[in-house]
């Protein structure tokens, strides 16, 4: 538990990537429908390329030819 | 999600016949109770990335998540089982030197690659199967990873002690999600265990370790000795950081797969739920756990390097292993006397 009786919420920005905001999350939608996450902390998209919308799904990274040696791919992920 | 997922506590798995000298010895020692007894020059003739030695690791390190059946817990700190792990351990690493010795050696550098959307994917496993994947494909696709993903984020959570400050409260908090953040159902472990009941296959811990080739042991054997190894935890941040990164467009194109090829909700929500938890984790493991361990540690940014470079080296010739036998309308999976692929 925070030692403060009403800690803060925060909310980091990173150029380009989403904005982290810590969980539990309710976003209100234009349209006024409410998405809520209740992860420890929500990526939020703000390039609005995301096809999971208002969450990020990472579709704001840039789009490269890469190396003819090499595809990253998913790696074993957790 | 409506089926109640399959429990993955089930009894310790049964011993695999062995590949080679090396890991006929370590089956031999775990059965016997005896040490094990090998040809020092078969270990040095094995081939770092072969069958023998990547299993003979796979079983030693399997001592320490889940054992086998009828071995006693206790050869977890068998002094002579440690011994020869410390040899095939020295084998793997100095390997992995080697083929790495041009890779990049700043986290900037490592990273890069990875924060960028490849336009050509001809050479994605996940690509592969979201556009032509057969259900067949899917199945060993899933039997295979389930080596890893039936104990998902178990070798990483070795690496807390080692941490301090923000990369471990960054690292636990990452860790927790994986773990179900307090909900049983949610382990991912155990959700894998659903999308493998989807695609009818055994989902006990270690059922296909017998088919798992060199390829596919060699990128699960990497996380227990970075995990194990407190000497590279910056390689175990640097593996972290790199899975989390490539994960969630990866596990997208997986998602798409296994809901064009009918697999079932199970499987399809596994690879959901990793799109859109991958993002924040990787937000989190890159600015608290790496971010934080080099505050910390400043001198570590090598290896943090070195474990995302490996990972992705594993990771390719995995990749390349699957298009491969699956192009040529082959099995992926190791053929073994009169046993048909697993599941089918």
């Amino acid at each position: 538990m925070p030692n403060e009786p009403a800690a803060s919420r925060r909310v980091s920005l990173e150029r380009g990537g989403p904005v982290v905001v810590e969980g539990p999350v309710e976003v209100v939608l234009e349209d006024g429908t409410v998405a809520r996450s209740d992860r420890f902390a929500v990526a939020l998209c703000t390039c609005r390329r995301s096809r999971t919308y208002p969450w990020c799904d990472t579709s704001h990274r840039r789009r490269e030819r890469a190396p003819a040696d090499h595809t990253p791919e998913e790696a074993g992920r957790p | 999600m409506n089926a109640p997922a399959p429990a993955t506590t089930a009894p310790a798995p049964a011993l695999v016949e062995g590949r080679g000298d090396v890991s006929a010895a370590v089956v031999d020692a775990l059965r016997t109770g005896r040490p094990p007894v090998h040809d020092p020059a078969a270990l040095l003739r094995a081939d770092p990335w072969g069958e023998d030695l990547q299993l003979a690791l796979h079983l030693l390190y399997e001592l320490h998540y889940r054992g086998f059946a009828g071995v006693d817990d206790d050869r977890e700190w068998d002094p002579d089982l440690l011994r020869l792990r410390r040899a095939l351990e020295t084998r793997f690493l100095h390997a992995l030197r080697v083929d790495l010795r041009h890779a990049p050696r700043s986290v900037e550098e490592a990273f890069a690659p990875l924060l960028v959307e490849p336009v050509d994917l001809s050479g994605s496993v996940s690509r592969h199967l979201e556009t032509d994947g057969e259900l067949w494909q899917l199945r060993e696709y899933a039997a295979l990873r389930s080596l890893y993903h039936l104990k998902e984020a178990d070798p990483h959570l070795w690496v807390v002690p080692r941490l301090t400050g923000r990369a471990k409260a960054g690292m636990v908090a990452v860790e927790y999600d994986e773990f179900g953040a307090g909900r049983a159902e949610r382990i991912h472990a155990r959700l894998f265990a659903g999308l493998m009941a989807d695609l009818d296959l055994d989902t006990s811990y270690g059922a296909h370790l017998d088919r798992a080739p060199a390829v596919l042991l060699a990128t699960v054997n990497l996380m227990s000795l970075f995990g194990l190894h407190r000497a590279l935890r910056g390689a175990l941040v640097g593996h972290f950081a790199c899975v989390e990164i490539t994960s969630s467009p990866g596990s997208r194109r997986l998602a798409a797969a296994m809901r064009r090829c009918g697999a079932g909700p199970a499987a399809e929500h596994f690879y959901a739920e990793h799109v859109e938890a991958d993002a924040v984790h990787e937000q989190v493991v890159r600015r608290e756990v790496v971010g934080g361990l080099l505050a910390d540690e400043p001198e570590l940014e090598p290896d943090v390097a070195f474990g995302c470079a490996a990972t992705v080296l594993l990771e390719d010739r995995l990749g390349a292993h699957l298009l491969t036998a699956w192009r040529e309308g082959r099995s992926a999976l190791r053929a073994t006397d009169g046993v048909t692929p697993a599941g089918s």
